[in-house]
């Protein structure tokens, strides 16, 4: 290691079989995984899928510093002390990211940035922040995966491709399993795909619905209309969604026979033009639907712990991302608080970004003024936003380095298991020192 | 001449697994740098694999290459690119009072550009 300031824990070179570990690369958060570790790497992942086998399999330790400032190898105390100098100075300042680590340092960062009077914002707010607006707008008829594995008989996948993101999602949970009142499993189970593209998943569809780019909002209020008994004009159904009245009336007819329908959707909603519009619209019919049969909805959520970023923003704060703290309450307003905007905007003045990367997902505009102002990293792995932070700590990987809780994407909490010990610190023990320096620095401020 | 298109950035399987083995790395560097598009609209537009474009946005614009979409996964009009530094590039910074810029499904126009030579790598 290039950074020692503890010394690293003895590697035993002999086999070790972890049972159960919790994969936290998806929201999927499958917890049925046998590792085979060897000293420090995982050279087995069993049944993890090809996104869990990279997850597990990549994660070595690496030899890299555990902290740099401006690029310069340093220490971790000299990292937390100037972290909390940046913090505790700014005027408005950022605290980012969140979904990948656990709850446990969501909740510490969370109170750093009640502290400092910043902004609290998770990366809900660019994949699923619309459909919490949405949520808070018309509610939303949900249920566990475990449900849905033992009950649910009409499985519609909305704008999401789980065959990609959440490879395991057909099996473990919504479609092949041999559930209570699914007995047959797939055979069971009808799956309706909708989405503009016919994705991997389209092809594990009993019926794909190929719509129009930027028309869910249509087909949704079109599906809306006739769960209602609304008459519509067929051609101009037809027109808007791009496909024939027919097939919608059909659709509608195998939703209301299904015993328990179940809508999974994903960020073709929300990344759309419409938004939490388009979000909103397939909440309302996830409700009408239960006029007539039992019928609910979930987000198919990424990150492993997005969720858990949700419920820990919303415990302490009240409210689930884009969280203003400067005036000693929180205040709550997409579009005003939330990260890509007020980076974007020019507004923050320095950031704190945990286990994510801005740098790399962000419009060009928010990278141009993250890469200007102080920023603190925290990550696992070289991103292009550690390359470009003031203080860049690289931290032991949750899950398989650092216990704790994350949530499921159905907002299930479930244990993590660490396979073996790393060098790096904790990204919980970072935060815990910065917070303790920052109530110091604002309590010296005070006097 | 530059035609319009409607551009989807997404998530796929190889440009997840390339975020664990390392953003700098290969599978993943290579995942996000490359458009696709459907087979008639290469065909129509006389496109081959590997050739260059310029894809254009109301935010910015990008040159890369194109691959064709695999299995009828892409109507013609339509693009994918896997997220990374070049989708991100396209994308706008409003976020019409959601904190979510549009991120998906918007418009682009592209043009070939035949005679491209990348900037060497630096
Ligand atoms: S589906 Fe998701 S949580 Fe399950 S093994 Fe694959 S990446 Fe991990």
């Amino acid at each position: 290691m290039a950074t020692a300031e503890t010394s690293p824990p003895p590697v035993s070179e002999e086999f070790k079989i972890i049972q159960d570990a919790t994969c936290t690369f998806c929201g999927c958060v499958c917890d049925d995984i046998d590792l085979k570790v060897q000293g420090h790497k995982i050279v087995e992942a069993k049944r993890a899928c090809v996104l869990g086998t990279a997850w597990f399999l990549e994660h070595e330790i690496e030899d890299r510093p555990m902290c740099l400032i401006r690029g310069q190898e340093a220490s971790v105390a000299e990292g937390i002390e100037r972290a909390s100098q940046i913090l505790a100075d700014a005027k408005y300042p950022l605290i980012y990211g969140m979904s990948d680590t656990t709850v446990e340092s969501q909740r510490v960062a969370v109170g750093i940035g009640d502290w400092i009077g910043g902004l609290v914002d998770t990366t809900t707010s660019v994949c699923h922040g619309p459909s919490g607006m949405a949520f808070q707008g018309v509610g939303e008829v949900t249920c566990s995966l475990g449900e849905v594995r033992n009950r649910g008989d009409l499985i519609i996948f909305w704008g999401a491709n789980p065959a990609e993101s959440h490879p395991r999602h057909f099996t473990k949970y919504s479609l092949m399993p041999k559930g209570m009142f699914v007995p047959r499993g797939r055979k069971d189970r009808t799956c309706v795909v909708v989405d503009v593209r016919k994705t991997k998943s389209a092809k594990a569809a009993d019926i794909f619905v190929q719509i129009k780019p930027r028309k869910d909002f249509e087909a949704l209020w079109t599906l809306r209309a006739l769960a209602n008994g609304v008459d519509l004009d067929p051609e101009e159904v037809e027109r808007e969604t791009g496909q024939p009245y027919t097939l919608w009336t059909d659709l509608m007819d195998r939703m209301k026979a299904a015993r328990f329908g179940v809508i999974f959707f994903g960020m073709g909603l929300t990344m759309t033009r419409g938004k939490h519009a388009n979000t909103e619209a397939l909440m309302a019919l996830t409700r009408d639907m239960n006029k007539h049969t039992r019928f609910v909805c979930k987000a198919n959520r990424g990150h492993g712990n997005v969720s858990g970023a949700d419920n820990v923003v919303t415990w302490r704060t009240g409210y689930p991302f884009g969280v203003n703290l400067a005036r000693g309450y929180p205040r709550f307003n997409p579009g005003e608080y939330t990260a890509s905007d007020v980076l974007a905007r020019k507004e923050a003045d320095a950031a704190m970004i945990i286990a994510a990367d801005p740098m790399a997902n962000f419009s060009q505009p928010a990278r141009e003024h993250l890469k200007s102002i102080p920023y603190i990293a925290f990550d696992l792995k070289e991103t292009p936003t550690t390359r470009a932070a003031e203080v860049a700590f690289t931290v032991a990987t949750y899950g398989i380095n650092v216990p704790g809780t994350v949530y499921r994407m159905d907002d299930v909490p479930i244990p993590l298991r660490p396979a073996f010990e790393s060098p790096n610190p904790s990204d919980l023990s970072i935060l815990n020192g910065i917070e303790k320096r920052v109530r110091e620095l604002k309590a010296a401020e005070g006097n | 001449m530059a035609e319009t298109f409607i551009i989807i950035p997404g998530r796929t399987s190889r440009q997840g697994a390339g975020i664990s083995e390392g953003k700098f790395k290969k599978n993943y560097q290579e995942e996000i740098s490359q458009l696709q598009i459907s087979p008639e609209d290469m065909q129509r537009l006389n496109l081959q694999p590997g050739d260059w474009v310029r894809v254009s946005s109301e935010s910015g614009h990008i040159e890369v290459q194109i691959k064709p979409a695999k299995g009828g996964e892409l109507p013609p009009g339509l693009l994918f690119i896997a997220y990374g530094d070049l989708s991100s590039r396209l994308m706008g910074a409003d976020t019409h009072g959601s904190g979510m810029p549009t991120s998906k499904a918007f418009d682009v126009e592209m043009v070939a550009l035949p005679n491209h030579k990348p900037a060497p790598a630096t």
